[in-house]
């Protein structure tokens, strides 16, 4: 499939992206959004659905960011995330402005065994076991997103760049997973330019811009998983090299030499918290909700220990079994090890689509509480702008199911369609690709089909 | 590459027709009384399961704090202070299944309280699964299509 290249497709984007203005103008802004969330958070009411700050983090912002900022523009969220802005700007001594000198940090080393996706595994299952609490609590939402600001602060301390975005947010980790999926990449034009080009503007910096602070080297990447898209590379590049390409999507699924054990855990871990919270916020199951928020802390602990064992030993061992067969019919050389983590790269598009089709079972829903928050923040009974009594509306309820099969339908197909590529990788004959993707697809299918039942059955 | 195009288009055709074309159903309808009672965060039965054409007749009762009940694809809301009982009356016409949720805000977890109101039968379950065996029967046959090819 062609690429079409943005940047000489439409000109004017690219004075824009070179702007050392464009970055600081959206982090800003999101900044202040941030800023209201805390004080919301924390001085506002308890109420969740009344409060700012859940509505506009946990609907509002979650939608945008899984129905449509990741699927259509991979990372485009870090781009503008303020979560690391505090720490980036002490970093540089600066907001705008591309200060000289290095870097202000106290250059330590960040350990070789955490640069990868373990970090951010943990993380996130360890917001997740608590997400009921999270979501339904106003001041919970605020320390957390505290947490993550004065960890990032704290790293970019510590360690140069974007140590926390890369290795530790727990939000970078899926992102980057799903960014995969994206019509969208930052990309060299032609490696070969920067084979020859000693100078390496874009890993040490110049007076356009800093060395990448996602620490990679445009020259090298083939896929989007720990770009950032913050455009220090469009501004440094003195060669003209940088291209930002419309491609046909998910096509960093089939890089074999880049798939990883912790990205495929990342995979697993999304796919399961996928199913889990179909089943537990949207179920009719009220003990469920009962034991996820704590009502006791005996039955959080089995919940919370049930949800990790589903999530890292259940539907992984579910898959390695699978990926046995795989080896056993196909006759595939590699380790089932190996299969495991390069077929895990299937559950890529499937993990996306669940979690597109649960995101719409609650946003349209509850999409009308934006309104009233809108106007009075707090819950103290302002009315802003006149949308204060607007009422609970749900929209499109007789709409979500169709887009709901029709989003895990195309997921489970595209999914099925990577299988095959994935099996064609390490297969010699048609045949043995074409066997080794029907385990896969079968296991597809049932985590499809439980989906299913959970959202319309 | 003609014949694959061809795959690709009667496979979503199929798929459409088995999602969206409509079948008559016939049933004798009855009756049926349900007593609903709500308490934070779930209600009880958390499943109400009835024929599509069937009347339902629900009494609607609180045990603890006010709730309410909106039914979606319906439209019908209401809500119950405890110790009162609500009488939510209609015809189940149309087929699948209908989240009822609070709509009276009650708590932490009230976005998530939730029940299920499951019209039979569910063509609608039906059909996503059929569209989506269909499409995983074509998408293997597309795939087997490759033989002796280049798949990218
Ligand atoms: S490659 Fe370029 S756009 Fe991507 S993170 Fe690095 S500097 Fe930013
Ligand atoms: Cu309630």
């Amino acid at each position: 499939m062609t690429k079409i290249d943005l940047l000489t497709a439409a000109p004017w984007l690219k004075p824009i992206l070179r702007s050392r203005l464009f970055q600081p103008v959206l982090m800003l802004a999101t900044l202040a959004f941030f800023v209201m969330v805390i004080l919301t958070g924390l001085f506002g009411t308890p109420a969740g659905n009344r409060n700012f700050g859940i509505v506009f983090v946990w609907i509002v912002w979650w939608a945008l960011l899984m129905i449509i900022m990741v699927p259509f523009m991979g990372r485009i969220w870090c781009t503008m995330c303020p979560i690391p802005a505090p720490g980036e700007w002490l970093q540089r001594r600066g907001i705008v402005k591309r200060t000289s000198g290095k870097l202000s940090t106290l250059r330590w080393r960040f350990p070789k065994r955490f640069r990868n996706m373990w970090l951010q595994n943990i993380g996130f299952l360890g917001v997740a076991i608590f997400s009921a609490i999270i979501l339904t609590h106003p001041d919970v939402t605020a320390f957390v997103l505290l947490g993550f600001i004065l960890t990032g602060i704290v790293l970019s301390i510590l360690y140069e760049n974007r140590v926390f975005c890369r290795y530790v947010c727990p939000v970078g980790g899926f992102i980057g997973l799903y960014s995969m999926m994206a019509p969208l990449e930052v990309r060299v034009k032609d490696p070969s330019v920067c084979v020859t080009h000693t100078p390496k503007d874009c890993i040490i910096g110049n007076e356009q811009g800093y060395g990448c602070p996602w620490m990679l080297y445009p020259g090298g990447m083939q896929r989007n998983t720990y770009c950032g898209m913050c455009m220090e590379c469009v501004k440094t590049c003195t060669q003209n090299n940088i291209v930002i390409n419309v491609r046909s999507i998910g096509s960093d699924l089939t890089v074999a030499k880049e798939r990883r054990l912790d990205e495929a855990y990342k995979a697993f871990i999304m796919l399961g918290c996928a199913i889990l919270y179909s089943a537990v916020l949207l179920g009719p199951w009220g003990w469920m909700k009962d034991w996820a928020s704590m009502e006791s802390v005996a039955n959080w602990l089995i919940y919370a220990a049930g949800f990790l064992f589903i999530n890292l030993v259940v539907l992984p061992g579910a898959f390695a079994l699978t990926t046995g067969l795989t080896r056993r019919l196909s006759k595939q050389t590699l380790s089932t090890r190996e299969l495991f983590t390069h077929y895990a790269y299937v559950l890529v598009p499937l993990g996306l689509a669940a979690w597109i089709a649960f995101s719409f079972g609650f946003a349209l829903v509850n999409g009308s509480y934006a309104l009233v928050v809108l106007s009075d923040p707090f819950g103290f009974g302002w009315d802003l702008f006149g949308t204060r009594d607007t009422a609970w509306q749900p929209v499109g309820t007789t709409l979500i199911p169709f887009l709901q099969t029709g989003i895990l339908t195309a997921g489970l197909l595209f999914a099925i369609n990577t299988a095959y590529k994935i099996a064609a990788q390490y297969s010699q004959t048609h045949r043995q690709a074409f066997i080794a993707t029907l385990p896969v697809t079968g296991f597809m299918t049932m985590v499809t089909f439980i989906l299913l039942g959970l959202y319309l059955g | 590459m003609k014949a694959r195009l061809i795959i690709v288009v009667i496979v979503l055709a199929l798929m459409m027709v088995v999602m969206l074309v409509p079948i008559p159903y016939l049933s004798k309808p009855r009756t049926h009384h349900i007593t609903l009672d709500s308490q934070r965060y779930e209600y009880d039965p958390g499943r109400l399961e009835v024929h599509q054409g069937d009347t339902v007749i629900i009494d609607f009762t609180a045990s603890d704090v006010v709730h309410g009940f909106y039914l979606e694809g319906y439209g019908i809301e209401t809500r119950v202070e405890p110790g009162l009982t609500k009488r939510i009356e209609f015809v189940a016409d149309k087929p699948g299944k209908f989240r009822f949720r609070c709509s009276v805000t009650c708590g932490s977890m009230h976005p998530f309280m939730i029940g299920e109101l499951v019209v039979g039968p569910n063509t609608t379950l039906y059909r996503a699964a059929a569209t989506m065996l269909i499409g995983i029967a074509g998408t293997l046959i597309y795939l087997w299509s490759f033989k002796g090819e280049q798949h990218e």
